[in-house]
């Protein structure tokens, strides 16, 4: 549905965007990944033909970005960052306006914007003015314009922006309710958002690609090998950390022990083992030794490790320096 | 055709949503009102003159009333221009909307003319709303009404190449303020270039004289209708709205 080939977008100074490549299949949802000014926004405004691109190629449904702008247009529904709203408009006037730009037209416009104040729920403001709308309304809003025409290609600037916890959820639930019909990219920098609503991930830092893969993928190869964080309690009086230590070092497949918090006489290892489940083994040698097991949980990568893994530690530090340059 | 009108609705329907359309036309109507009264008042004050002295002058009112008062609407019309194109693009550059549009299968040139055409149509209006004044002028008097449509004609396109170049003006910023403030200093300059004639006569100073927006306009108030005066408007109007293009053009370049 969309194929991007060596995509670059350079400024006076800078460069934005860096020879990104990828492909996102008809009906996929993908979660566009970076911190703060990796090139997400510039990336998705080349691919609606918002800014055209310095070097490389983007088509989106068939259609080149340059080449056929209109007929690319036609078949992206956008929402930027910051929904393009009217505040002077009505909510239903404001859709029927986004509709007939996108050239719909009669019945067919009626129904379109009826779907889709149903779709995301602004029903009930319809005939009030967009000015006056909270920031969630606002939001739904902008992405009821996103559908309006049907489009085969929606692309989400940061969707769930600004939006109180539970606004959040509603929209992740709309998004992943939409993904049947149209194949969806949405940027973002919260993390979760990506596990939770997309199947695929594209990373960018820097404006490079650092790495694209399904969540399950990524999740995987970060991880390699199995991770399990025990916390272990002495029966009687504190623990002897080296006893503990080398008594699990003694299971077979176990590679790494490594001691993290204690709390009184409870403590937290965290035990790397290279040839998968070793959980059994594990409790059977801590309550063989005669201590307590209180607890034993598998230390499961986050898409955040991941993410900081692959655009390297700095990040934070990063953010705050691109945050001022602009 | 049809993108353009759908345009051209927004437009209109922000005008008159908000209190600039009613603004404009009341203070337009007042002023004009009162330019009205004056001319009267002054063209009655000749003709009892004229009885009194039993000698009588060549009354005209088309040359007496209507002249002056096309003469004194053409720069009115330019304190009132910066107002209503301030902010075409300005706003919507502020609001994020400028994505909306650029990103909607609809062409940068349907865009412009969509805006302009509606800041024309609200002039118009406008000038509609001055049509009263001479609707009782036609009641008690018997001018001749084809100069003034002449005249009408010509504040019109004078008004049109304005309006282009405020139109430019608006994509340059996103700050109202700022393109109201830049389209008022360059109508103001294309007054008063004008004036360069009255001490000067080289060339340099006819060429400043000829860019002048009212010097073209002395035709139109006389109801003669000078091909080489509608020329130069439609020129201006074309130039304003070609640089509109290019820079609407440029800001996806630059941002």
């Amino acid at each position: 549905m969309i194929t991007v080939k060596e995509l670059t977008k350079r400024y006076a100074r800078n460069t934005a965007v860096d020879h990104i490549s990828f492909e996102v299949q008809k009906g996929q949802i993908v979660g566009f990944l970076g911190p703060n000014g990796a090139g997400k926004t510039t990336t998705m405004r080349m691919l609606t033909c918002f800014l055209p691109p310095t070097a490389g190629s983007a088509t989106v449904a068939g259609f080149d970005v340059l080449e056929q702008p209109l007929e690319v247009k036609k078949r992206i529904g956008y929402l930027p960052e910051s929904p393009p709203l009217y505040p002077e408009m009505e909510t239903g006037e404001y859709l029927s306006f986004v509709g007939k730009l996108k050239g719909l037209s009669g019945t067919e416009l009626g129904k379109r914007v009826d779907y889709a104040c149903d779709r995301c729920a602004v029903a009930d403001v319809k005939n009030k003015l967009l000015g006056k709308l909270s920031k969630g309304y606002r939001q739904r809003v902008g992405l009821a314009q996103a559908i309006i025409h049907n489009p085969d290609v929606l692309i989400l600037d940061e969707p769930t922006a600004g939006l109180d916890p539970k606004q959040i959820n509603e929209t992740r639930e709309l998004i992943k309710g939409l993904a049947g019909d149209h194949t969806i990219i949405l940027s973002t920098h919260i993390l979760p958002e990506v596990e939770q609503t997309c199947e695929q991930v594209i990373i960018i830092n820097k404006g490079k690609l650092v790495a694209t893969d399904s969540v399950h993928n990524l999740q995987n190869r970060a991880r390699g090998a199995e991770t399990v964080l025990v916390e272990i309690a002495g029966r009687n009086g504190s623990l002897d950390m080296g006893v503990v230590q080398s008594r699990l070092q003694q299971i077979a497949g176990i590679s790494r022990v490594q001691f993290k918090t204690s709390h009184g006489n409870r403590s937290v290892f965290e035990v790397e083992s290279q040839k998968g489940f070793v959980r059994g083994d594990l409790a059977r040698s801590v309550v063989e030794a005669g201590w307590d097991l209180n607890e034993l949980r598998p230390a499961a990568m986050s898409l955040e490790e991941i993410f900081l893994q692959l655009t390297g530690s700095e990040a934070p530090a990063e953010q705050a320096a691109t945050k001022g340059a602009q | 055709m049809r993108n353009i009108s759908i345009i051209w609705r927004k437009e209109m329907n922000s005008y008159f949503v908000s209190p600039i359309a009613y603004l404009l036309l009341t203070m337009f109507g007042l002023i004009f009102g009162f330019f009205f009264w004056n001319a009267l008042g002054y063209f009655v004050l000749m003709g009892m003159e004229s009885q009194m002295r039993g000698q009588m002058f060549p009354m005209n009112l088309n040359e007496q009333v209507i002249r002056p008062l096309l003469s004194n609407a053409s720069v009115t019309g330019l304190f009132f221009i910066p107002m209503i194109t301030m902010r075409l693009f300005a706003e919507e550059k502020r609001s994020g909307t400028m994505e909306l549009l650029t990103t909607s299968p609809i062409r940068d040139l349907e865009v412009i003319l969509g805006k302009w055409f509606a800041a024309v149509t609200l002039y118009a209006c406008m000038l509609l709303f001055t049509a009263l004044n001479f609707a009782f002028l036609f009641k008690y008097g018997n001018p001749d009404w084809k100069p003034l449509a002449i005249g009408y004609l010509g504040l019109l396109l004078q008004a049109g190449g304005l309006l282009a170049i405020g139109t430019f003006i608006s994509t340059l910023t996103k700050n109202q303020i700022i393109a109201g403030a830049a389209t008022f200093g360059v109508c103001l300059l294309l007054w008063v270039l004008e004036w360069v004639s009255g001490y000067e006569t080289a060339t340099w100073a006819q060429v400043l004289a000829y860019m002048s927006v009212i010097t073209h306009f002395e035709s139109f108030a006389k109801g003669v209708l000078d091909t080489k005066d509608a020329i130069f408007y439609l020129t201006v109007i074309f130039l304003g709205l070609f640089f509109t293009a290019r820079s609407m053009e440029s800001l996806r370049w630059r941002s």
